[in-house]
Parts: C-alpha cells; sequence; structure tokens
C-alpha cells in the first residue's frame, strides 16, 4: 500500500479485502487519524477517528449495521452521517471515499461542511447509559 | 335544608404496630367513615413490618423498604397519628386513655394493640454498653452501628429472633457466637434432627454455638467484653443481643383491670373482659394461646374489625395453627402444628444425608397433625393445606413424603400447577390471602407486576417466601403479557433473554453468530455492541474447541489483547503467576519501557507490573521481547480469569500454616486464558489473617489447620461483597477441583457481564453449594468440561500475535497519506 496514487485529491489506501468484515483500519494522514470501515454488506464509509464524545478512536469500536459504537464510552455514530445516535449529540467529520475495482480511495484533504449543532466536539449526553 | 349528620364513633388504638394498623386497614375496607380514628404509637416511626427488621439487619433490605403505610396514607384516610407518644393509662369508666405527652383522648371503641415486650433475664451487666435486644428500628440501628465498630457478637436465645439476628450481625462481617439454653436450635419450632441439621448449616457458615449454655453474667468495664455462662466458659464480644423471647406487654391494660392471663384475654369476639376494649396480635391471648407470629394476628385483625364495623355476626375467631419459616437467607426450614407427635401419633421421616434434606410428618388417624420440613420447602404449602383442612390422606399416604407433584403423577391427587389450586387456597400465610383474592384483584385492577400485585392485595408483601406462587399466579392469568414485563430481552436486537438464548444454543446446535441471529430471529442485521460479545462469549463456552471465536464481536481489548486508555493508547501486563516473578523478568520489563520510552509502569492491585501508554502499532514488538524473557499475556484486558493474588505463606511467613503461593500458582496454572462472562479475580491466602484479601474474591482460598476454606462470590469493585464460604477442603487437589468446577458453572450459567457476586445472590449459595459441594458426581463433570475447553484456551495470544500469524492487520495502519 502506498498511498502515493494520486487522483485529484484521492488517494489510494488499499484494498476492500484488507479490511475486515464489521472492522475498520487506520489511515495516517497529516491532520490525523482517519478510520476506514468495512460494514457486512461490503459498504465502505470514512471518518475522523475520533469520537465526538470524548476524542476515543471509533476504528477501534465495534461495528454493528452501519454504525460503529466508541470503545471508550459506548457512543454509537452513524456511519454514514457522522453523526452520534441520540440521546447522545455530536458529529464527527466525515471523509470523502470511494470504491474502484475493489480498492478503495480516499480524499482526506476534502473539507466537508458540518451540520448545523455539530461545532465544536462533545455534547452534553442526556439520559442514561446505553 | 339541616340534614342532620350523627358524630363519627371515635376509635381510639393503642399501638401503631402490625397487627393495630392491619386492624385499621380491614376496618377501613369495610366501613370507611362509620370511625373517626386516633392511634397512639410509642416509636418515632410510621408503622413498619416488623418481620423484615431482620432483612434489613442482614443488608437485604433498606429501612424505607419496610415502611407499610406512609404518613401520607394516614392523613389520606382521616387517621390522627401521635408517633412517639405512648399512652400511658386507660380508664374503661371515663372512656379516656391519657398519653406520656398528656393528651387525654376520649374514645367509644378502644382497640390495644401493644404487642410484645423482650424478654429480659435479671442478670448482671445489662446496663453495659453494647447490650440490646432484637425488636425495633432502635434496636436495628445499635446492631448496625455495633457492626462497624466491633468484630464479635454475642447473641443470647438460639430460636426464631436469635438466629436470624446472629445471621444479619454474620452478614454485616462481625463474628457472632449464639449462646442456647437447650441442646437444639429453635426447639420450639423443630425437632431434634431438624435442629442438628439447621445448627450444621449455620456452624458451616461461621456462627460459632455455645449449646446448654446459661447466660450468668455479662460483664465489661463500661463497653461489654463478653459473657460468661453458668458452666464456666467465657465468650468474648463487643456486642451482645438479647434474644431470649417476648412476653405479652399487659401493662396498660393490667392497670385498666382488664382481665389478664399471660396476656389480655380476649373472647371469639376479639373483645377484652369490657365490651368496649378490642385487643389484637401479640399482647392478647385467645383460648388459652398467645401467638407471637404474623399470620395469626392478622387473622384476628380481620376478626376485630368485622365486630368493630358491627358485621357481628360474621365471624369468630377460633385460635390459628401456627406454621413457621425462617428469614435467614439460604437455609430452607419450615414447622407447622404439632412436630413433636405424642400419643395416638405416627411418624414419618424421610432423611437424605448427602442431599440436606429432612421431612416429617406426624400423623394421627389418617390425617396430618405436624409437619418439619428442612432443605427442601416446596411442598410446605400444601402439608399446610392438609394439615388446616384436616383432610383424610390415607389413600396417598405411602407417597405424601414424596410430595405433591409425585403424589399427583401416580394419579391419587388432581395435578398440581398454581392454576389448579382451588380459589380458597391460601398463598400466603402471613396476611391470609387467598389464590381467588389475588386472581380477582389482577383483574379488576388490571395488574401486570409483583410490586402492583403486592400493594394492591398484600399477597407475598410480608416475609416474601410465597413470591414465587404470586408471580405464577400473574404469569397464569397474565399469560404472555406478564412475561414479557418480567425479563426483558438481551438487548434492542431480541427479545429473547440471555438464558433463553444460551438454553438455544445448545439445544438447537446453534454455532456462529448469524446461525444463531437467524434461527432466534434477530431484529437486527449483525446485532449490536452489547449482544455480539455476549453471543461471543456464549458460543465459546458451549462449543469449545468448534467454534471459531469472532475477533469483530470482540470489545477492542480482547481484540488487542491490551486495555485501551483514555487517549487511544493501550497498557501491557504480563503475567505473573501467584503474584511472584523473577530479576530476568523485571529486567526484561525494563529493557522493554526503555526501548519503547513507555511513559507509565505501575504495580496493579493484582500484584503484578502494568505499562501504561504503549500505542497500538507498538504492540507486537513489545509482546515479542515480553515473550523471550518468558512472559505471556496476563489476560487483564479480558472477561477472563485475571490473577490469582497470594501472601507469601508458609515458606516465609512465621504465621502462615499452608504454601499459598505454590497453591496460587498451581490454580493460575490451571485457569488462566479461561473466558467467562466477566473478568474473575482469585487470591489465596496462608492463613486467616487472609493478608491477599481472599475474601473479596470471585474464589478465594484461605488456608487453615486442616486444609483450606474455599471462599465464593467476593467482589472489591462499586459495591463490595464479601464472599460466602462454600466449603472446607483438605487437600491441593481438591482445591484445585472445586474451584474448576465452580469457575466452569459460572461459565456455563451466568449472564453476559454479570460477575460471580450478583450471579450467586441472583440463584442462592445454597444452589452453587448443592451442584458443587453436596453433589460429587456432578462436580466432577463439570471439572471435566473446564479442563477440557482450557485445552483449546491456553495460548499464549501474545506470542500468536507477535509472531505475526494472527490478526497481522489488527496492528498495522492500512495506509499513511501526506496530505
Amino acid at each position: 500500500m502506498s498511498g502515493s496514487d494520486c487522483l485529484g485529491g484521492w488517494r489510494d489506501v488499499g484494498l476492500i479485502d484488507d479490511i475486515p468484515k464489521l472492522g475498520a483500519r487506520v489511515v495516517a494522514t497529516a491532520r490525523g487519524n482517519v478510520a476506514v470501515f468495512r460494514t457486512a454488506d461490503d459498504e465502505i464509509f470514512a471518518l475522523d477517528d475520533r469520537c465526538p464524545h470524548k476524542g476515543g478512536p471509533l476504528s477501534q469500536g465495534i461495528v454493528h449495521g452501519t454504525y460503529v459504537t466508541c470503545p471508550l464510552h459506548n457512543w454509537v455514530i452513524n456511519l454514514p452521517t457522522g453523526e452520534a445516535v441520540a440521546p447522545d449529540q455530536g458529529c464527527t467529520r466525515k471523509v470523502p471515499v470511494q470504491i474502484r475495482d475493489r480498492r478503495v480511495f480516499l480524499n482526506p484533504a476534502f473539507t466537508t461542511i458540518l451540520p448545523a449543532g455539530s461545532v465544536g466536539w462533545a455534547r452534553k449526553r442526556r439520559g442514561a447509559a446505553r | 335544608m339541616n340534614i342532620h349528620v350523627p358524630p363519627k364513633e371515635r376509635l381510639v388504638v393503642i399501638g401503631n404496630g402490625m397487627a393495630g394498623m392491619r386492624a385499621v386497614e380491614e376496618l377501613l375496607k369495610r366501613t370507611p367513615d362509620r370511625y373517626e380514628i386516633t392511634v397512639f404509637g410509642a416509636e418515632p416511626h410510621v408503622n413498619y413490618d416488623r418481620i423484615l427488621l431482620s432483612s434489613v439487619l442482614a443488608g437485604e433490605k433498606e429501612i424505607d423498604e419496610i415502611v407499610i403505610n406512609s404518613r401520607s396514607w394516614y392523613e389520606e384516610n382521616g387517621i390522627r397519628l401521635f408517633t412517639g407518644d405512648p399512652i400511658i393509662s386507660i380508664s374503661g369508666a371515663a372512656h379516656t386513655v391519657t398519653s406520656k405527652n398528656g393528651r387525654v383522648e376520649p374514645y367509644d371503641r378502644l382497640l390495644v394493640a401493644t404487642g410484645s415486650r423482650p424478654i429480659v433475664p435479671p442478670i448482671p451487666g445489662l446496663n453495659l454498653q453494647g447490650v440490646c435486644t432484637f425488636r425495633d428500628i432502635a434496636d436495628i440501628e445499635q446492631m448496625i452501628d455495633a457492626s462497624t465498630r466491633h468484630a464479635k457478637a454475642i447473641v443470647i436465645g438460639g430460636g426464631l429472633l436469635g438466629l436470624e439476628a446472629a445471621n444479619g450481625l454474620l452478614r454485616r462481617g462481625m463474628n457472632v457466637a449464639v449462646v442456647h439454653l437447650m441442646d437444639t436450635l429453635m426447639e420450639r419450632q423443630l425437632d431434634h434432627q431438624a435442629g442438628k441439621l439447621l445448627q450444621r448449616e449455620l456452624d458451616e457458615r461461621g456462627i460459632n454455638f455455645f449449646m446448654n449454655g446459661q447466660t450468668e453474667e455479662i460483664f465489661g468495664a463500661t463497653q461489654v467484653e463478653g459473657v460468661r455462662l453458668a458452666d464456666g466458659r467465657e465468650v468474648p464480644g463487643n456486642l451482645v443481643v438479647m434474644a431470649i423471647g417476648i412476653r405479652p406487654n399487659t401493662d396498660l391494660a393490667r392497670a385498666a383491670d382488664l382481665e389478664i392471663n399471660r396476656g389480655i384475654v380476649v373472647h371469639d369476639d376479639m373483645r377484652s373482659s369490657d365490651p368496649d376494649i378490642f385487643a389484637v396480635g401479640e399482647c392478647a391471648e385467645h383460648r388459652g394461646m398467645t401467638y407471637g407470629l404474623v399470620a395469626p394476628l392478622y387473622e384476628m385483625a380481620k376478626v376485630c374489625a368485622d365486630h368493630l364495623a358491627g358485621d357481628a355476626h360474621k365471624s369468630s375467631y377460633t385460635g390459628s395453627v401456627l406454621a413457621t419459616k425462617l428469614k435467614v437467607t439460604g437455609v430452607d426450614l419450615f414447622s407447622a402444628g404439632n412436630f413433636s407427635g405424642g400419643e395416638d401419633c405416627g411418624e414419618m421421616t424421610y432423611h437424605d444425608t448427602t442431599g440436606q434434606v429432612y421431612k416429617k410428618l406426624v400423623m394421627r388417624e389418617g390425617r396430618v397433625e405436624g409437619v418439619v420440613l428442612y432443605g427442601d420447602v416446596t411442598d410446605s404449602g400444601w402439608y399446610l393445606e392438609l394439615l388446616r383442612n384436616k383432610e383424610d390422606v390415607a389413600a396417598f399416604k405411602d407417597a405424601i413424603l414424596f410430595g405433591q407433584a409425585i403424589v399427583a403423577a401416580m394419579g391419587k391427587i388432581k395435578p398440581v400447577g398454581v392454576e389448579d389450586l382451588p380459589d380458597n387456597y391460601q398463598i400466603c400465610g402471613c396476611n391470609g390471602v387467598s389464590k381467588g383474592t389475588i386472581v380477582q384483584t389482577i383483574l379488576d385492577k388490571g395488574l401486570s407486576t409483583l410490586a402492583e400485585v403486592r400493594a394492591h392485595s398484600k399477597a407475598s408483601a410480608s416475609c416474601g417466601s410465597c413470591t414465587g406462587l404470586v408471580e405464577g399466579l400473574l404469569a397464569a392469568t397474565l399469560g404472555d403479557a406478564f412475561c414479557k414485563a418480567k425479563e426483558p430481552g438481551m438487548c434492542r436486537c431480541t427479545e429473547h433473554t440471555h438464558d433463553e438464548v444460551r438454553r438455544q444454543i445448545i439445544e438447537q446446535e446453534l454455532k456462529t453468530i448469524p446461525r444463531v441471529m437467524s434461527a432466534l430471529s434477530w431484529s437486527t442485521p449483525d446485532g449490536c455492541h452489547s449482544c455480539r460479545p455476549a453471543l461471543n462469549f456464549y458460543l465459546l463456552c458451549a462449543w469449545p474447541g468448534e467454534y471459531v471465536d469472532d475477533a469483530q464481536s470482540r470489545f477492542i481489548n480482547e481484540r488487542a489483547h491490551a486495555n485501551i486508555q483514555k487517549d487511544g493508547t493501550f497498557s501491557v501486563i504480563p503475567r505473573m503467576w501467584g503474584g511472584t516473578t523473577s530479576a530476568k523478568e523485571l529486567r526484561a520489563i525494563a529493557d522493554v519501557v526503555d526501548k519503547h520510552t513507555i511513559p507509565t509502569v505501575k504495580i496493579t492491585g493484582g500484584q503484578r507490573i502494568d505499562m501504561l501508554g504503549v500505542r497500538k502499532d507498538q504492540l507486537p514488538a513489545v509482546w515479542r521481547e515480553l515473550n523471550e524473557a518468558g512472559l505471556v499475556s496476563g489476560h487483564a484486558y479480558g472477561k477472563a480469569l485475571r490473577t490469582v493474588k497470594t501472601c507469601v505463606g508458609s515458606e516465609w511467613c512465621r504465621f502462615g500454616t499452608q504454601d499459598s503461593t505454590a497453591m496460587g500458582i498451581a490454580l493460575e496454572k490451571m485457569t488462566w486464558g479461561s473466558w467467562h462472562p466477566h473478568k474473575v479475580k482469585l487470591a489465596v491466602s496462608g492463613c486467616p489473617r487472609n493478608c491477599a484479601e481472599a475474601t473479596i474474591k470471585d474464589f478465594g482460598v484461605v488456608a487453615i489447620e486442616s486444609g483450606w476454606e474455599l471462599h465464593v462470590g467476593g467482589n472489591g469493585g462499586i459495591k463490595v461483597r464479601a464472599t460466602d464460604l462454600l466449603c472446607k477442603v483438605a487437600t491441593e487437589a481438591e482445591v484445585l477441583e472445586y474451584c474448576a468446577a465452580f469457575l466452569q458453572l459460572y461459565r456455563e450459567e451466568a449472564r453476559y457481564l454479570e460477575r460471580t457476586a450478583p450471579w450467586i445472590e441472583r440463584v442462592g449459595l445454597d444452589y452453587v453449594k448443592g451442584r458443587i459441594v453436596r453433589d460429587a458426581a456432578g462436580r466432577k463433570l463439570l471439572q471435566d468440561r473446564f479442563l477440557y475447553s482450557q485445552q483449546f484456551f491456553q495460548q499464549d495470544p501474545w506470542e500468536e500475535r507477535a509472531r505475526g500469524e494472527t490478526q497481522p492487520a489488527e496492528f498495522r495502519a492500512l495506509a499513511t497519506v501526506d496530505s
């Protein structure tokens, strides 16, 4: 895995099969780690590897459906949106990702606009722990 | 228009206890508006369930939980309540009572429910600090307070009350001695055989008995230091609880010239010798009998309420058949009727000395006359029913000792599911609630939980021993609606409970997580972070050697074999067998710390060394270097066997009686690598000083002169729980055997994330003893299954990963990009 294949900001980071199903791998970038997730149906999602709660490494969490549970305090993050599942509130930055011929391409430099209400890191958690 | 409202009659109740207030409750049911009710209580509390004081003492309930009626209940029912203001005199002629605070209250009807007083024999030393009785909340508070400041307690009296006090103090961590005048415990409720069985059980739990002991003196300077018995024995202790018995409290009634014998003499309508004065409860004497148990008090309360309400023709009290249960968790004991036999009586006994079960029926003219049950009280309700109804049992006498289910299976009587019981069958003996009343209440009020049934019908609200039957009635009455309300599913992905899922895994031979989810109709495609780790454990436990572990269903710590920290780095803890290490190992650890600039090194609570702040990509190299010095994974990260803590033991310690370190190492060699529902910690102490703190471990071993004590279910975490004594064994081989069997039982039957402490509280110590101590063959099978499983799991996970053979991708970045 070179990471050097450059295509308009898109970086080839490896094969889908390098990521375990219902798992994640980390891609180290200049602006921090990106977590690349693979679901049971081979969907691929990429998020900053930081939970909006306390910055926990989401790449180390358990993946289920299209969600990942943060290993530090069990916040559940929606992979397609990067948003925490209620009653928790917060959002992790999405990183654009696409698949070509089972290869995974990331565009880590691309800045997405954060959805409203997600400014800053953790929001106060409401309700009891899941 | 003027409507003439006649003034209400005035009812004054002396005594705010269980009997008096039950009579008021019953009266309000019959005629809520007839009386203006005033209650005087000597204690400063609202009325509470005195029976449950022993549960409060044992730490099983809080004071708030035993309150029967709150102050708002008195207000809502228009009852004036004066607490902490006892009545000091009754004037039958003037129809008034006078309270200690000088309140003079007129009455039309008076109810005396003054209960009883503890018997305190006139011996020297009663005034010393630390002497109390066991009667009310103030006594309990004194006992609980003493348990935090002193180590040794003495209970005088080995009857029902004394043993409940002893058990409670034991549960509070005190060393307890019981002094009893007779040579058998609870001789008023038990025959000799059952009394001895009970003594042996309590002795095993750690209560010291001084039988045939007449207390002559309580001695000490200002604080109690002990008691001296007539035969010269001395028992040390800083708390003395007088629990010899009770005596009806008749002082007031005697001063008012009511007829008194042992108690206040009452007729079948609960009237005393003054027709406007009623008496109920422990203070009353009816047909020569006084009662100290709750069921007769409640029966009296009903009759008294009938007569106060003017339904005089309805009822009369004709006496009660006494039935007793001991409220000591894990001791099953029941007696009723005439259990000691006599002329024209025959006896039938069943005694299983291996299972510690004893049953005795006293028979007379083909009818049950008395019952004593020890160890198995399943049929107590049935025997009591046969006894009360004086039923002719000749047709099934041969099988009667085997219980209702067997007799029913033989076709001698009708089958006996809770739904088959007759409507007038008494479910709750304490409160006298029949099956029909409970079912009707459930239907009328639309109840669906045990708490609601207790609130509305009182069934199982006192001693609680009929809870199972009441739940059974709820289930039978509501059908599926109750089952769902009762036990939630494992998680949001399924309605099946943990136990149900485990059962199905075995029955349907489900051997992968996807198979479980499809066979049991999971609502999510691949579960969640809660159910997947549980299923992974259940499957590896059920199918060792066959099930292929699913790393993606493991929490990161178990997937990466290290403990994740708040900054995403990991901590590494090598195994140190029994807490021992060597210069070579320490040197290797020092080298690893230097080479990888590991920021923090710390000694753990489990006698090991923790290296904190290791990056994930450093883990394989760290492990490789530790492996080279012989260090392996300590599983400090897993729902697994963690540590076996030890003291130095007889090899070095001048107090040690056994080699606890060698024992600890042997245990750790046997158990390391095993996965469990939650973390599991062991410890071995070389003498009863217990320096390894074995009594707050999941499985603790304490050396004694004659061998080893095995303790289970301890926990030093959020909720500290001292272990229960499982048994004593003589040899190291037995320690290993019992340990393996215990851990396997826990692995097979506890729910995921349930530590041994709550598991034992849920299933009961007696169940665990039944499986591990009393069932030798079953114990061997459990041990076999544990050891079979261990051959697949005793491989160092660090070594496999350090060599790069397992999960090579787990510890590496997928890629590194420069923008």
